[in-house]
């Protein structure tokens, strides 16, 4: 038996409710550093919960190890402040500000302004668009580049694990496409841990290093992109293709 | 001529009250979404804390600054302890909870100061100045002077600094706040201190004017709330302009138009608040709640 390395988050027995209505479960799952994790599924799976669990946003019973430290029954703030960013679905940005006040925000909890100028930068950089439009109000971009910028956000808290919710809904699939290739880029290059939660099943898994396949808050398949892609069952049922 | 524009320039000196008060109106609204109708209650404990500091021989300027420090520690514990378990709850729930809040602190000032009429010393000679033809009481100038430096120095924390645009971001969207790391319920309770030292401004100003007892702040709220609704409930500058109007209007109606006099012109307000809810509900600065799906 080869000695493995525990995986960066380590979701165990997950159950997380509305009030008296359950969502999920008891949901397993690991994200190994460094690597781009999809969790897949129809509407109502369960998948927005599974991140609202990660961030605090909603009532859980069971763990989620990440990083040496539990983050159940922590406050939102204070997983962000672990190191865990969200782009959540739809708006993640804050509307009324412009796209640099936007940037500055997302990296609140940095002190060091010569770093948090050059983080700045660099998003400019991966999204030149953002830097164009630095000092119009977010409320203002267009869908695609407000998700943009919701991802750019995200990042200036210098996350060590990025989830982001649908980042595919409402785009057109151009932007999809380009919008997932930063995203791979930024998986790379700035070392972050993706989880990435979609519908749109064969994108996601052309990126992934690993897929989960959830179904009525329960996890139904895990294995390799390849692994659930083949999967015939998997493909008719939830993923909206056939094989 | 002159008369008209010593009406205009008193006029400005009261609105000037009741902008700052209406500013504090404006900042808890903004933040917390709750019209806070125990903010002149406040504001009038706060110029008891003035008065019993001064009757104990501090000196003026100094028992001011410990009160607007005494009132912003007191906002954050009222947000703290009294608003916070009923934030986000139905607005009838909350509104009952601030005039709940109104009652409890003027009968605690009734309790502590007795209902007996108090005279507040003026910080301003009692002089006029000559300003081109015009003669103006020092006191009105000074008051539009702490009052001019009070709201710039609020736009210059809100538009400049960084903490300023961690609170307006903790007040346009808690839930990415949170997502950023902001401990957004201390960004809350932070508006609710400043809301408690600009609001205690007003009470301190007004109380040479109208002397002080524990009802002296029901008037002027009724002016700030309508120098916000005119203003825009959510525009902390519409509520500087907004209660600058109420104040010249009520003073000009009171001069001029025979009915009204001194002892009507809390029907300025009203009229206006009416006016304004009929015709441009948000107010001339506020913005209209619009939700994109």
């Amino acid at each position: 038996m080869t000695v493995r390395t525990p995986p960066m988050l380590a979701v165990r027995d997950l159950h997380a409710a509305y009030g008296p209505i359950e969502v999920l479960h008891g949901i397993d799952f690991e994200v190994a550093a460094g690597q781009v994790v999809t969790i897949l599924g129809s509407n109502g799976a369960g998948k927005t919960t599974t991140l609202r669990a990660l961030t605090g946003r909603v009532s859980t019973t069971g763990s989620m190890f990440f990083d040496g430290g539990e983050l159940a029954g922590r406050s939102t703030e204070a997983i962000a402040r672990r190191g865990v960013a969200l782009v959540p679905q739809g708006r993640g940005t804050f509307v009324g500000f412009t796209v640099a006040e936007n940037l500055r925000l997302g990296a609140y909890l940095h002190k060091d302004a010569d770093g948090v100028r050059a983080d700045i930068q660099r998003m400019y950089e991966y999204f030149p668009v953002l830097g164009e439009r630095q000092h119009q109000r977010a409320g203002s971009l267009s869908g695609g580049e407000q998700q943009m910028l919701a991802i750019a956000r995200a990042l200036m808290l210098r996350p060590r694990m990025l989830l982001l919710d649908e980042p595919s809904l409402g785009l057109a699939p151009m932007v999809t496409r380009s919008l997932f290739g930063m995203v791979a880029t930024i998986n790379a290059e700035e070392d972050t841990t993706v989880v990435l939660v979609e519908q749109n099943a064969r994108l996601a898994l052309e990126m992934a290093h690993a897929a989960y396949v959830l179904e009525a808050g329960r996890i139904v398949m895990a294995g390799t992109p390849e692994d659930v892609h083949d999967d015939e069952a998997m493909a008719s049922a939830y993923l909206g293709y056939g094989v | 001529m002159e008369l008209f524009i010593q009406q205009v320039i008193s006029g400005l000196a009261s609105g000037a009250i009741y902008a700052s008060l209406a500013v504090a109106l404006v900042l808890i609204y903004r933040s917390t979404d709750i019209v806070n109708f125990a903010q002149g209650e406040m504001a009038m404990f706060s110029t008891y804390i003035v008065w019993q500091l001064l009757q104990n021989g501090a000196p003026y300027w100094l028992a001011v600054g410990v009160t607007l420090v005494a009132s912003f520690i007191a906002g954050i514990a009222i947000e703290r302890v009294i608003i916070r378990p009923v934030e986000g709850r139905p607005e009838l729930i909350v509104v009952i909870v601030t005039i709940g809040l109104l009652i409890l602190i003027n009968a605690l000032a009734g309790y502590i100061w007795s209902f007996q009429v108090r005279g507040v010393p003026s910080p301003w000679v009692a002089r006029n100045v000559d300003l081109g033809g015009v003669r103006v009481g020092v006191s009105t100038l000074g008051i539009l002077a702490v009052v001019a430096l009070v709201v710039g120095l609020l736009f210059v924390l809100f538009a400049r600094t960084r903490l300023g645009l961690v609170l307006r971001a903790a007040a346009e969207n808690p839930e990415s706040s949170r997502l950023v790391g902001i401990r957004v319920g201390w960004m809350l309770a932070l508006g609710w201190g400043l809301a408690a030292a600009v609001g205690a401004l007003s009470g301190i100003l007004v109380a040479p004017i109208l002397f002080l007892d524990p009802n002296m702040m029901l008037s002027v709220l009724i002016f700030a709330f309508a120098a916000a609704t005119l203003g825009g409930f959510d525009s902390p500058g519409g509520a500087v302009l907004g209660g600058l109007i109420v104040g010249v209007t009520e003073n000009l109606a009171a001069t001029y138009v025979d009915v009204i006099g001194t002892d009507l012109k809390i029907i300025v307000p009203m009229l206006l608040i009416v006016a304004v809810l009929l015709l441009r509900p948000q107010g001339l600065f506020g913005h209209a709640r619009v939700e994109r799906a």
